[in-house]
């Protein structure tokens, strides 16, 4: 459960309050911007192309009321003349200006339109190119990195951060455009009436500045409260859901509801809170630009009464102090937004540039056939350098011997299978397959060589066949049919509905776990590798699945080099050689009796199991 | 959806307080645009004069001034004025008495005007239509028609409206000869056309005239027009406030309400869900409630206080629209339900459109994510079988598909917002094209029209604001109908009303014919079971997965109930205990080990906050929890993340067991609780708790044979059924099941060497 959902950031989940709640920072604004500036780079063309129309619809759209006051000064002074019988009602240059003016509109809408539709193009192929990019950057990149976080944060970085940039990006650039073009036009417009009275109206600017970022600010603080206790309250609630029969169990309702209660309140201020401090802005503007208004008509009154400006001055200018505080208002909220998908867009950024490993090393050697020797020679490796869990590792495997390797829980049973698949890189040492370095492979012809089976069996939302299949994709459906039947899978598979043709569901659960590793067994078997790798662990397993499975394993490993996390004694007792492993490192090796004779660890782990409780 | 409304009634004093609210602030929003515009209209072009009748006027204008009116309007008008040497000054009137005779009044005085201030053009036009032979009135200059004429026009220029400097003349003294009946027509001829009432306009002319005779006669305008300015400034920071006041108070009250239903809500389903039993939470999947509880109650939060503002908002906004709609007399509402439907008619055809691909798009995302999840949590399988080039493949596929239909929602909804202002504008021009018609016929007045326009636009943005409430409902009103679903069931274990109390407890624990089915299902998870389970010994439960072995321990606490025979404690049936007395007296290790967020201390001390140091450290001893514990620097208090996703499964199972027997129960239930140990842990583990606990019944569920071969007694089951109950070395010998499940686990020397042969 926990980790299949992504984690959730502000604004990832259901947008509370939405406009004003605060934007995650990007951590380097400059170097994130520029970097999207650059990714956006093709998009040159239509986005200034977007750039153009979103500031031409806006020039009509202002333009638009001020050709339709003609129209209606038109219809009264026709209806004056009409009183005084000198003439009426000039119905053709009435119709010329509203028909002039449709036609601006239309224009403007298609503008509007237009720039709607290609940014929406843009904004989506950004959108897919970023998660392209990532998925393939999945395939180039060492396995340490996805070993040191949880799904969920790569996850979110395909999911919200893409979506969030998408979802700006498709709003924040008309935005910005059309909300600068209104500020500079009607800038343009003021001043050109009058440089003094626009003088006077641009104190509303720091008036409006300042009750923003006061009211951001104090809100900001809020949403944060609000988005930190519904994390709280979520978690508590997830924890609590899943926890439920041992809080009943340990009699501890009372107790859980009351914890809830208290962190439920304290949600429940921050959120409204942050609820009203937002939607107080609205209210606020509006305010300021009434007053603005007031301001302006005053000052503009005392300063026609002294002769300073004509009184059809002061009207042509009042109608544009009406539109100067909007502008002002989205910018603000454009910002807020911008800020958030920068630092989407960081996020992305920094995973785009993570490491990769290279792919195809110099002086690269392919083997044609493979026998399956693997020889370790004074191998030494360690997660991290400093903290060395392989000290000095050497042991020779000839081609269909069988290794097992057995330790207790945490030992790094895996450290071997992922050092023999290059998931990891030897710090010291060699490993060779058929005497040759695999570090001279490249690593998807050595894993050609390699079969797979973990605990962890991985099937994908497909068919059955298509499944197994995976192993070798060009098989036929005969082929993967008789390794289904080598693996004991056919029997099961012609029971389940659609037989071969069923289709896995998300999670596989519609198999059971037995079942699952049945395929995976019969997909190694498929792929009919040189060398084995196998996890025998086998946690809730039916019975009788069980020794199904046990006799694939067996099947699939007679004639290979195989590599058996060892769980059951027949295996570790039949072993060619046995790895005994405590915390990451190789404490012993040998066969079986041999070990039992050192009287070492492994004896007394072998032992263990039959004392008495 | 009724049930987003009914969350809301214990507000209903805060809902109507907001409702006031918003009235006045509708109030207020409604006659703003009248102060705007008289600020402009009055105060600056008018000079501060609202009313008609000039406060003082020169005798000769006295008599021109009732050129135009009737005997009775000439007697009531020469009443208002007191004769004050060369002046008439105008008495004392209050302000309605001034707006009365404004519309009284204006017909004539605008006439007045008008005659008054004719420009060339005008004065041309009307002498060439009666024009007389051998005079040319254009090509004359004006002097010369004064000269010819033998009147005063006293030729003067002005600004006209457009700021345009004008020459006006004055024909006053010419009509003065004309009779009473040419007068009147022309009078009659303005009435028709023009309505009086709210026309601004027309009102400035009439004030432009008192504004005229006022300035002949020596009043100071611009002291009255300084004195109009700040006054209206005032009433306009007023009414602002006013309206600043009330919206921060909707807003206020709205987000308390919306915050409030949130929070009760959440509480409700939290106490609710927290008193069900397994039947409850298995009916709904644990997962579902935590979307109830969150997602869900969020959403309806977020949706009641936009529901306070806007949804209330807009009808009321509407409302007043309508009346101030009809009060303009404009019989234009067709447009408006035309421009509504054109708005509803738009907005349905975008939803048909994009609505299914909408819906399609959750499911494309969430197939992208099955993709990405797949390729992350495969990816070791995928290296080793060198498939990621067809990894790659297949999520280009998601992505494209998700892309595209992104895309064309995306590209459908870009129509919106221009389709929706295109019909604003299309509304306003059909008004002023439609207007300037019945304007000319004389069906409308021009005043009407301007108010109309700015009424009409209210109201198609309240539509606008319930349309797009009408997309958001019903999301919420599903999320509303889960919350009820949860809200409508209760648990269906409670306790007894007269619990038998457990005073000695012992711990037998014994099922008598004990049979089980989950609701809904057809056949029994559990058939017949009968043991006993007593104090100092060990029972132990195996069997294949989904045998019902947890199901059966389940049945202990009272998680479910069983559906025929009974389990008794003491013989007490537990059924007839009180369940916290009942739960008291067991010590629960589950299957998962769940631990809370905190430390590893509150998790042990979590069945007895009252236990001491020690007993904590005796307890991880027991466990085997200690190394780990005091691996760490913070030893007991290290911190425990939400769910124990800091620990391994490993730990959290040696936590949990240990946190089991810090509580010292009588009876001890361990659900598989060692399967994610290693063996030797394991048997440690057992020895350990083997001495330390000696006293209490232990009942082990496991699947490992090597963990119970040692209890004193084994049930054996197999779906559902008990078959087989004895020892290790008896059930050996005539259990086939068990035999089964010990020889996939143990090889043929150890069956032997634990006292089984595999004879059959």
């Amino acid at each position: 459960m926990a980790d299949n959902m992504a984690p959730r950031r502000p604004g990832g989940g259901p947008r509370m309050g939405g406009r004003f709640a605060p934007g995650e920072k990007p951590k380097n604004f400059k170097h994130s911007m520029k970097k999207l500036i650059s990714y956006l780079g093709i998009y040159r063309i239509p986005i200034l192309i977007v750039m153009i129309l979103a500031a031409l619809s806006t020039t009509f759209a202002v333009a638009g009321p001020k050709i339709t006051a003609k129209a209606t000064n038109a219809l009264f002074d026709g209806l004056m003349r009409k009183i005084a019988g000198t003439g009426g009602i000039d119905f053709d240059y009435i119709k010329r200006i509203l028909l002039f003016t449709l036609a601006l509109y239309l224009f403007s809408t298609v503008a509007n339109f237009t720039q709607g539709w290609i940014m929406a193009g843009i904004s989506q192929k950004i959108s897919f190119r970023m998660r392209k990019d990532i998925s393939e950057k999945i395939g180039r990149m060492p396995m340490s990195y996805f070993e040191s976080r949880t799904y969920g944060e790569v996850l979110s970085r395909i999911t919200n951060d893409v979506d969030t940039l998408g979802m700006t990006l498709n709003q924040s650039i008309t935005q910005i455009i059309t909300s600068v073009a209104t500020l500079i036009g009607t800038l343009i417009m003021m001043l050109s009436i009058s440089p003094m009275m626009t003088l006077i109206s641009l104190v509303v600017l720091p008036v409006s500045a300042f009750l923003l970022s006061f009211v951001i600010k104090k809100s900001q603080k809020h949403f944060r409260t609000q988005q930190e206790y519904l994390g709280h309250i979520n978690g508590l609630v997830e924890e609590t859901y899943s926890g439920h029969t041992v809080i009943q169990a340990f009699n501890k309702e009372e107790e859980t509801v009351d914890d809830f209660c208290k962190t439920n309140d304290v949600l429940y201020k921050s959120a409204w809170k942050s609820q009203f401090l937002s939607g107080i802005m609205m209210p606020v503007m509006i305010f300021v630009g009434n007053m603005g208004y007031a301001g302006v008509a005053i000052a503009g009154g005392l300063l026609a009464i002294r002769g300073i400006i004509g009184i059809g001055d002061i009207q042509a200018f009042i109608q544009y102090v009406k539109q100067f505080t909007q502008p002002i208002q989205q910018i603000a909220q454009v910002i807020n937004q911008v800020q958030s998908m920068t630092a989407a867009a960081e996020r992305v950024f920094e995973f785009l540039d993570e490491d990769e490993e290279e792919q195809i090393p110099e002086n690269a050697v392919i083997p044609q056939t493979i026998s399956g020797d693997v020889s370790f020679s004074h191998v030494k490796f360690g997660y991290t350098p400093d903290k060395i869990v392989i000290g000095d590792f050497s042991a020779e495997v000839s081609s269909g011997q069988k290794i097992a390797i057995v330790g207790p829980t945490g030992a790094g049973k895996t450290t071997m299978v992922k050092l023999l698949m290059r998931f990891y890189d030897v710090n010291a040492g060699s490993i060779s397959l058929d005497g040759v370095d695999i570090r001279k492979m490249p690593r998807a012809e050595l894993r050609k060589h390699f079969g797979m089976v973990l605990q962890d069996t991985w099937l994908f939302n497909g068919t059955i066949m298509e499944n197994i299949r995976y192993g070798r994709l060009d098989a036929t459906d005969e082929e993967v049919i008789a390794a289904a039947k080598a693996a004991h899978a056919h029997h099961f598979i012609k029971s389940l509905p659609d037989g071969y043709n069923m289709v896995l569901n998300e999670d596989a659960s519609n198999v059971s776990q037995g079942q699952k590793q049945l395929l995976t067994i019969a997909r190694a078997i498929l792929a009919d590798s040189k060398v084995m790798i196998l996890d025998e662990a086998t946690s809730s397993v039916d019975t009788r699945t069980e020794v199904l499975i046990q006799d694939a394993m067996d099947r699939l490993m007679s004639g290979r080099t195989s590599f058996v996390i060892a769980h059951r004694l027949s295996t570790i007792r039949n072993a060619d050689m046995i790895l005994v492993m405590k915390d990451g490192d190789i404490v012993e090796q040998g066969g079986h009796e041999q070990l039992l004779a050192q009287n070492g660890f492994y004896a007394q782990l072998y032992n263990s199991q039959f004392e008495t409780a | 959806m009724k049930k987003i409304f009914t969350n809301m009634l214990p507000y209903w004093h805060m809902v109507l307080a907001v409702l006031a609210l918003l009235i006045v602030q509708a109030y207020c929003d409604l006659s703003l645009p009248q102060y705007t515009s008289d600020m402009i209209d009055i105060g600056i072009q008018n000079h501060g004069i609202s009313y008609i009748m000039p406060e003082k006027m020169t005798a000769s204008e006295m008599a021109y001034s009732q050129l135009y009116m009737t005997e009775a309007e000439a007697k009531e008008w020469s009443s208002r004025y007191d004769k004050d040497g060369d002046l008439y000054v105008r008495r004392s009137m209050s302000g309605s008495e001034l707006s009365d005779a404004n519309d009284r009044f204006m017909i004539p005085v605008i006439l007045t005007y008008q005659s008054r201030n004719t420009s060339e053009e005008e004065f041309r036009k009307t002498l060439s239509g009666s024009a007389k032979e051998g005079f040319d009135p254009n090509k004359m200059t004006l002097e010369e028609i004064e000269k010819a004429m033998d009147t005063d026009l006293s030729i003067h220029t002005e600004k006209n409206e457009d700021g345009d400097e004008k020459v006006y003349v004055n024909m006053r003294p010419m009509m003065l000869g004309m009779d009473k009946e040419q007068l009147t027509a022309i009078r009659q001829k303005l009435e028709t056309t023009v309505d009086t009432i709210g026309s601004s306009t027309m009102k400035s002319r009439g004030i432009a005239y008192a504004i005229a005779c006022d300035k002949e006669a020596g009043v100071d305008i611009d002291s009255l027009q300084k004195k109009y300015l700040w006054t209206q400034g005032f009433k306009m920071f007023v009414m602002a406030v006013i309206m600043l006041a009330a919206a921060v108070g909707a807003g206020y009250l709205a987000s308390k309400v919306g915050a409030g239903v949130g929070r009760d809500l959440r509480e409700k389903i939290f106490r609710r869900v927290i008193s069900y039993s397994n039947t409850e939470m298995d009916k709904f999947s644990t997962a579902s409630l935590i979307t109830r509880s969150t997602n869900d109650v969020q959403q309806i939060q977020m949706v009641t206080a936009v529901l306070l503002r806007m949804l209330m908002y807009a009808p009321i906004i509407g409302i007043g629209g309508v009346i101030k709609v009809l009060n303009t007399g404009a019989h234009m509402g067709w447009i408006i339900i035309a421009a509504v439907c054109a708005i509803l008619f738009l907005v349905a055809l975008l939803i048909i459109l994009a609505m299914p691909k909408f819906k399609a798009m959750q499911t494309l995302v969430d197939g992208l994510n099955l993709v990405s999840r797949e390729i992350l949590t495969g990816l070791p399988v995928i290296r080793a079988f060198g498939r990621e080039k067809v990894e790659e493949e297949r999520f280009e596929e998601a992505n494209k598909r998700l892309m595209k239909t992104q895309l064309f929602t995306h590209r459908v909804m870009s129509f919106m917002m221009p389709g929706m202002t295109l019909i604003m504008y299309g509304t306003t021009l059909t008004i002023i094209w439609v207007s300037s018609h019945r304007i000319d016929s004389g069906d409308l007045k021009v005043g009407a029209m301007t108010a109309f326009i700015t009424y009409a636009m209210m109201i198609v943005m309240s539509f606008l604001m319930l349309t797009v409430m009408s997309v958001i409902l019903p999301r919420a009103g599903v999320a509303a109908e889960r919350i009820d679903e949860v809200l409508k069931t209760y648990t269906s274990i409670v306790d007894p009303e007269k619990p038998q109390p457990i005073t000695k407890p012992a711990g037998v624990v014994e099922f008598r014919d004990v049979c089980f089915r989950y609701p809904n299902a057809d056949s029994y998870a559990i058939e017949n079971i009968s043991f006993k389970a007593e104090p100092g010994k060990t029972t132990a439960i195996i069997g294949s997965t989904g045998c019902g072995k947890s199901t059966l321990v389940n049945l202990i606490p009272r998680f479910y109930d069983v559906s025929e025979g009974s389990i008794t404690i003491d013989g007490i049936d537990v059924r007839n205990a009180k369940m916290s007395d009942l739960r008291k007296e067991i010590g629960l290790v589950p299957q998962k080990g769940v631990l809370f967020s905190g430390t590893i201390s509150s998790n042990l001390r979590f069945g007895d906050p009252g236990a001491d140091d020690e007993a904590l450290r005796l307890a991880a001893d027991i466990a085997q929890a200690t190394e780990f514990i005091s691996s760490s620097e913070e030893g007991f208090e290290r911190s425990i993340s939400q769910g124990g996703t800091n620990v391994s499964g490993g730990q959290k199972q040696r936590l949990s067991i240990a946190r089991a027997i810090v509580k010292k129960p009588k009876i001890y239930i361990f659900d598989d609780s060692f399967s994610a140990l290693d063996m030797k842990t394991d048997s440690a583990l057992r020895k350990a708790l083997a001495e330390h606990v000696g006293g209490s019944t232990v009942i082990i569920v496991a699947q490992r044979i090597s963990t119970i071969m040692q209890a004193d007694q084994i049930l054996v089951l197999d779906e559902g059924k008990l078959v087989g109950k004895g020892s290790h070395s008896e059930l050996l010998r005539n259990c086939d099941t068990y035999r089964q499940i010990a020889a996939s686990q143990l090889s043929e020397e150890e069956l032997s060497r634990t006292g089984g042969e595999i004879n059959g």
